[in-house]
């Protein structure tokens, strides 16, 4: 696993006391809360309905268990004891004192951790595949090549001041689990003709109120032109992306406004000139960086065992229905990708305590070498734990409220904060994942209704990727109350597509009658349990799902309580 | 920091011998003039000015105009002047900048800084300094991780 060396600890330090020093200009009143706002947002910092938020970064969200305990220690000091895993795989305390951010990035510091880029127009915290170097359908590990890009992008004193923020992911395996499609660069290693690794790259993706799939701007880039690429993306953005309007400021625009032909033929051309820069990176130097993500020192451990057959046999049902859901292949047999649950209906999605945390880190040291990671979708992996350790494992994610059998299931809810955080937001987001939650509290009926992604977002800025999310909602502000607008068909995976708005929007309990309504008649018309619910929505298309929802429902005007008894509810899970 | 130009608008006449900064469009107007002038002629240029239609001429120093902070065009302009240009100008920062990003506009070229009224002289000074690493090469320079 990649380590700090003394420089990168030189320049954490450097950049805490820069801030340091800018926090006590902006009490003094010697800085404006315009001048300040942005060398703020640059560290990470927001400010939110309440107070403070603080976005740490996890760069290709790796988590090492001493960063987890100091992620602990910090959210207990300065925070409500409890931390927040975005769809970026960074983590965000919610409730911070401007005063106290130059001590708590001083001790976060310490284990190599801090907030730069997280926030602001500038190159954010690069993402990648949380299953990284050890899933099996990957052709080669991106971290070596997240690294690159993070040190590249750290203080590049060009692109400190872009028009608007931009966002890299880099995937190594087929199944896009990073969605790459929704960044302003996503890179794919893919393979040549004559088999030589390179990157395919995508250009142009975003959420928000205009969402655009990202296009396909190369179909192979040498890697040891992974710098002098982006970079040259970069020079043209920043001297030709919109500045007037916020709204039209991301490089989507720029690349909708001159085609991607047009666009391509600038990159290219500026790519030229980059090129006889200095930024083409050598084999030697890319060779260094791969041994810095060399695999850890797996054992040969039994691929199958009596205890683990013994839990999966188990009349309860609880373990074999988490490991089929949490426990995921692994490249190296008798090995495991485990996921950490952070969905039920106790707390928002993504949220975890410091005891969690604390005892999370235990785990990671105990079962997986170590090291945990984020997920896209606000949970966290522990990389590599022994196939014959999973029962005692559930043990210890159970007693901590862990096990939730949740990983690619209606439950696995992605979130943003919604009104109840954030200042932006037009609906609650967390309310509604938790009345999700509640109502599909049935782990056979979840079971039963198989693959989904469910993605809320608070408001049309889009940060809990409805767009893409199978089943996606959207909160709206109607005249002064809380509505909901539920989209179908949104994909990230094989092919990215943006889900369709099904119909009028709901209120809270309303729409999560209607999701009732969708699944329960996905169970009643799919042919098989092995046909997914996007399967069917392809395949019969949107119209029975809206008939279900509205079909039987009262003018909008005097609809409010007078919602029938929803036909799914507790519905026998047939097929399943 | 010290600055040795007399900035002229476009209607002042020119002061024999002594060095000037004009603006962009008195620069085009009078090229001629300009070119024979016996003091150092400098230009100014707004920090949206197209790269590629900016050239080195005579001129022994040019001045980049950020109109807001956060318009970091001026960085990437800045930086494709050091580079074309190389070391022997003078490329200065005006306009609206920060003193929190003189380190940025020192990493990207630029060499001079018109500081705004009260600014303080030591701690600009200072934030040349606010990194003593860089992961990035400066201008001209080959390679990352090595700092100039």
């Amino acid at each position: 696993m990649f380590r700090y060396e003394p420089r990168d600890e030189q320049l954490l330090r450097e950049r805490a006391s820069q801030f340091r020093d800018q926090i006590q200009r902006r009490l003094s009143g010697e800085l404006t809360e315009a001048a300040f706002k942005p060398l703020r947002l640059q560290n990470g910092l927001y400010m939110q309905l309440h107070a403070y938020m603080l976005r740490l970064a996890l760069p290709y969200g790796q988590l090492r268990s001493e960063q987890l305990r100091a992620l602990a220690s910090v959210s207990r000091r300065y925070d409500r004891g409890y931390a927040h895993i975005t769809t970026r795989q960074n983590v965000q305390l919610n409730w911070i004192r401007l005063e106290e951010v130059p001590d708590l990035l001083e001790e976060l510091a310490a284990v190599h951790l801090h907030a730069i880029q997280t926030s602001g127009n500038c190159v954010r915290s690069v993402t990648t595949d949380a299953l990284a170097g050890v899933a099996p359908d990957e052709l080669e590990d991106p971290r070596p090549y997240c690294e690159l890009l993070r040190q590249w992008s750290t203080l590049h004193p060009e692109f400190a001041f872009l028009p608007r923020k931009f966002k890299i992911a880099v995937i190594g395996a087929s199944e896009d689990r990073a969605a790459i499609a929704a960044h302003d660069i996503g890179l794919r290693l893919r393979e040549r003709e004559d088999g030589e690794i390179g990157f395919e790259v995508w250009v142009g993706g975003g959420q928000g109120r205009n969402p655009v799939l990202a296009k396909r701007l190369r179909e192979w880039l040498p890697k040891a032109e992974l710098l002098s690429y982006t970079e040259a993306i970069l020079r043209v953005y920043n001297l030709h992306g919109r500045r007037d309007n916020k709204h039209k400021a991301r490089i989507k625009v720029l690349v909708g406004a001159l085609g991607l032909e047009r666009f391509k033929a600038r990159v290219e051309q500026e790519w030229e000139r980059v090129r006889a820069g200095g930024l083409s990176l050598r084999e030697e130097d890319l060779e260094a960086m791969r041994r810095h993500f060399a695999p850890p020192a797996y054992a040969s451990p039994p691929i199958d065992s009596r205890e683990l057959r013994a839990a999966r046999l188990s009349k309860d049902r609880g373990f074999a229905r988490w490991a089929d859901a949490n426990a995921l292949p692994h490249r190296m047999p008798g090995y495991r990708a485990v996921v950490v649950a952070l969905k039920s209906p106790a707390r928002p999605p993504g949220d975890l305590t410091a005891d969690q945390l604390d005892a999370i880190a235990d785990l990671a040291d105990e079962y997986s070498f170590g090291e945990a990671r984020t997920t896209h979708r606000q949970n966290l992996v522990l990389p590599d734990v022994e196939s014959w350790r999973l029962p005692e494992l559930f043990a210890r994610l159970e007693a901590l409220e862990l096990a939730s059998p949740s990983h690619a299931r209606i439950t696995d809810i992605i979130s943003c904060p919604g009104l109840d955080y954030c200042n932006l937001a037009s609906a609650r987001s967390i309310a509604l994942a938790e009345a999700i939650q509640t109502r599909f509290a049935e782990p056979e009926r979840v079971e039963a209704l198989g693959e989904l992604h469910l993605n809320i977002s608070g408001c049309v800025n889009a940060c809990g990727h409805h767009h893409v999310g199978t089943l996606g909602i959207l909160g709206i502000d109607k005249q002064g109350t809380e509505g909901y607008q539920l989209m179908l068909g949104g994909s990230i995976d094989p092919e990215p597509r943006l889900g369709k708005v099904l119909g009028r929007a709901l209120d809270l309990e309303g729409l999560v009658d209607a999701i009732d309504r969708v699944m329960a008649h996905y169970l009643q018309v799919r042919r098989s349990p092995k046909e997914r619910f996007i399967d069917v929505y392809l395949r019969v298309g949107p119209e029975p799902f809206k008939e279900v929802v509205y079909a039987d429902h009262p003018p909008p005007r005097d609809r409010d309580r007078q919602l029938p008894a929803p036909i799914g509810r507790g519905a026998p899970t047939a097929g399943g | 920091m010290i600055d040795n130009y007399q900035h002229l608008s476009d209607e002042a006449p020119l002061p024999p011998a002594a060095d000037v900064f004009v603006s962009r469009s008195r620069w085009n107007a009078e090229r001629e003039t300009l070119l024979s002038h016996r003091g150092r002629v400098a230009v100014r240029v707004p920090g949206d000015a197209d790269p590629d239609s900016l050239h080195r001429d005579g001129l022994s120093a040019i001045a980049i105009d950020f109109p807001t902070f956060t318009d970091g065009r001026g960085f990437s302009l800045g930086r494709l002047l050091r580079e074309r240009w190389g070391p022997d100008f003078e490329l200065r920062a005006g306009g609206a900048f920060l003193r929190d990003q003189i380190f940025y506009l020192s990493r990207v070229g630029f060499d001079a800084f018109e500081l705004p009224e009260g600014e303080d002289l030591d701690a600009a000074l200072r934030a040349l300094d606010t990194f003593g690493f860089a992961y990035q090469p400066a201008p001209g320079a080959a390679g990352p991780d090595r700092r100039a």
